[in-house]
């Protein structure tokens, strides 16, 4: 059995408390009003050439452009601050579904597991159920996000504004309200419930199930998970399509690609295999995984390379065919992203294919465990930065900033990770018992 | 000098490897072993060393990569920038993405076929090679060891019955 150490528990709970901390600031020192806009565009304006500009504006102050001109500029203080307030929520937002996904990513790759009846990793069964251990309080802390932004505690999702689809009122939107059966708040809503609990469903019955076989006298509680697993496979394929449309794509509700779904399940597959490995290699170098030697860890590495080459094809050929055909009603998605976050947008490319590719490229490395954590630390922070790439953008524009708000929530849901996925492993012995592929699976050699 | 082997024939592929490790220990040099397919773990047994294949691959990987480079920039941006539908030629980076399958596919290309070659080359297969094959048996039932004789014929053919051989063979190799 596996017991938590006091280190880690204690590591876990500063996380926690430093991230509460970071998000509270972030939310305090959010602008309230366009006034508070108005004096952080003026501080922002001393610091750059354009003082020039605002003393020009007051100057010229009783002619017939100014009532016009006045107007633009209340428009604008208006759009930044509704960017500004957005940005603590976005941050939260990026965090809570990028650590929830991570867990429901390795939950997908236990169920293929299952499935493909794979003889190598039965030993890791359990180290994956303890990482999917976060998915029920993490999708429930993101089901609440989601219910506040239906509420109107803040503007993520634009479409959610009633404005918008007011024919009657100025800023009546044709599209979106073209799009009003399915983007609206109830059908959302209940979407996400399905999805949520339908995977929590899964998880819970599919270690349940597992526990059992450990005690059974058949195997039947094996075939039931097989079966479960196959029914969740189908499920999860469905659901995660409509949650990358539902939770990721209607922030850009003008904008859709066909792929989207793909690419955002190669992101979190790959994050989620990732966390399987480092948490494995953290169990071995404890000295409480016996029966895992290099070769499943090697195994892992592979599926660390494979896949994240798999979501640089995404990547690729989502960008690719948008930016050759260029029609300006889809390609806005990118461009706004090369020109205001030239840097995460490339630079994901780099953490997430080049450095992986060239370093897990080798036999031998893959079974370095300082290699693996290094490559490993590179693609979970590049895949954030991919998460964050799709919802900053139509959230928070060009005022973006990875600041105490981003950090602060990052390291709270890390903390909160940490201490769920290792309490429950806590809670079972570490290696299954009567799997019918166990004695394969630790008597595993690549 | 003509050199003495001596061919020992095996009926199953546990017992090869039980043979071949009992071999190494008691130093006698293993000349080559002929199986009808692939052993798993005989390589290690044999004690060989590692195929550097792979490391040939990645290298002739990075030359396509180099070669489609070259070629698309020397092309499309150097030669004669053309605006074909609007695409930017005025440098490489700015078009890249319209030349990232040839990159791609140049990549995979010379990394898969140089190796191939590298490897008929390195081990010495062509169309009309004659065939080395000692025993027509060894392509269809039967595993071959082939030790190498110095001057303790009766010594080592006995140590070979030992291990299991089915048949033991002198030859005389030139």
């Amino acid at each position: 059995m596996y017991t938590i150490s006091s280190k880690l528990k204690v590591f876990s709970f500063v996380l926690i408390i430093v991230g509460l901390l970071g998000i509270g600031y972030s939310f305090i020192s959010a602008p309230k009003t366009t006034a508070d806009v108005e004096k952080i565009l003026e501080a922002e304006a001393h610091g750059h050439h354009g003082a020039h500009d605002a003393h020009a504006h007051d100057a010229h102050g009783h002619d017939v452009h100014s009532a016009e001109a006045h107007a633009e500029h209340e428009e604008h203080l208006l759009h930044v601050l509704h960017q500004l307030q957005n940005k603590p929520w976005a941050a939260l937002y990026v965090a809570a579904i990028f650590f929830m996904l991570i867990s429901l990513g390795a939950l997908a790759f236990y169920a293929i597991q299952n499935v493909a009846q794979a003889g190598w990793s039965p030993v890791l069964f359990r180290v994956m159920q303890g990482i999917t251990a976060y998915l029920p309080w993490g999708s429930a802390i993101f089901f609440i996000l989601l219910v506040l932004s239906a509420l109107h505690f803040n503007h993520l999702f634009v479409w959610m504004d009633p404005e918008l689809v007011n024919p009657e009122s100025p800023k009546f939107d044709k599209l979106l309200n073209g799009k009003i059966g399915y983007l609206n708040e109830w059908f959302w809503l209940i979407r996400a419930a399905v999805f949520i609990i339908g995977w929590n469903l899964y998880r819970y019955f599919s270690r349940k199930n597992c526990l059992a076989q450990d005690e059974a006298s058949d195997n039947a509680f094996y075939k039931k998970n097989f079966n479960i697993s196959a029914g969740f496979l189908v499920f999860f394929i469905v659901t995660e399509s409509i949650m990358s449309w539902d939770w990721i794509m209607s922030v850009d509700p003008h904008w859709f690609s066909t792929l989207f779904g793909w690419y955002v399940f190669a992101s979190f597959f790959v994050s989620g295999i990732t966390v399987i490995a480092m948490v494995t290699l953290y169990l071995k170098s404890r000295g409480y995984l016996e029966h895992v030697n290099t070769s499943h860890i090697h195994d892992l590495a592979k599926f660390m390379f494979g896949i994240s080459v798999f979501w640089t094809y995404l990547w690729f050929s989502q960008f690719m065919l948008i930016w050759y055909s260029n029609i300006p009603e889809e390609v806005t998605y990118f461009v706004t992203r090369i020109e205001q976050y030239n840097l995460p947008f490339f630079g994901m490319v780099a953490m997430n294919f080049i450095f992986p590719f060239l370093i897990l490229i080798n036999t031998d490395f893959k079974r370095i465990t300082w290699v693996l954590v290094m490559a490993g630390v590179v693609i979970l922070l590049g895949h954030y930065v991919d998460f964050f790439n799709m919802i900053m953008p139509a959230t928070v524009g060009d005022r973006w900033f990875i600041g105490i708000g981003e950090i602060g929530s990052l390291l709270f849901f890390l903390g909160l990770f940490i201490l769920i996925v290792f309490t429950a492993l806590t809670k079972a012995p570490l290696l299954p018992k009567r799997n019918p592929f166990i004695e394969e699976s630790k008597h595993f050699h690549y | 000098m003509s050199t003495k082997v001596i061919q020992a024939l095996y009926n199953d592929d546990d017992i090869l490897m039980d043979a071949v490790k009992e071999t190494r220990k008691a130093h006698h040099h293993i000349e080559e072993v002929y199986t009808p397919f692939p052993v798993h773990g005989l390589d290690k047994a044999m004690g060989l060393a590692p195929t550097r294949l792979a490391i040939a691959s990645f290298m002739y990987g990075c030359v396509g990569l180099s070669f489609a480079t070259w070629m698309m920039n020397y092309i499309m941006i150097q030669d004669w920038p053309q605006d074909i539908g609007g695409k930017p030629s005025f440098s490489y980076i700015e078009n890249m993405p319209a030349f990232v399958p040839i990159m791609f596919e140049l990549t995979v290309f010379f990394a898969a076929h140089l190796m191939v070659i590298t490897f008929y080359m390195r081990s010495k297969l062509w169309p009309f090679k004659e065939a080395e094959n000692p025993d027509v048996r060894t392509t269809d039932d039967h595993f071959l060891m082939e030790v190498a004789v110095h001057n303790n014929e009766q010594e080592l053919s006995d140590f070979l019955k030992k291990t299991g051989a089915v048949e033991i063979k002198v030859v005389e190799k030139h």
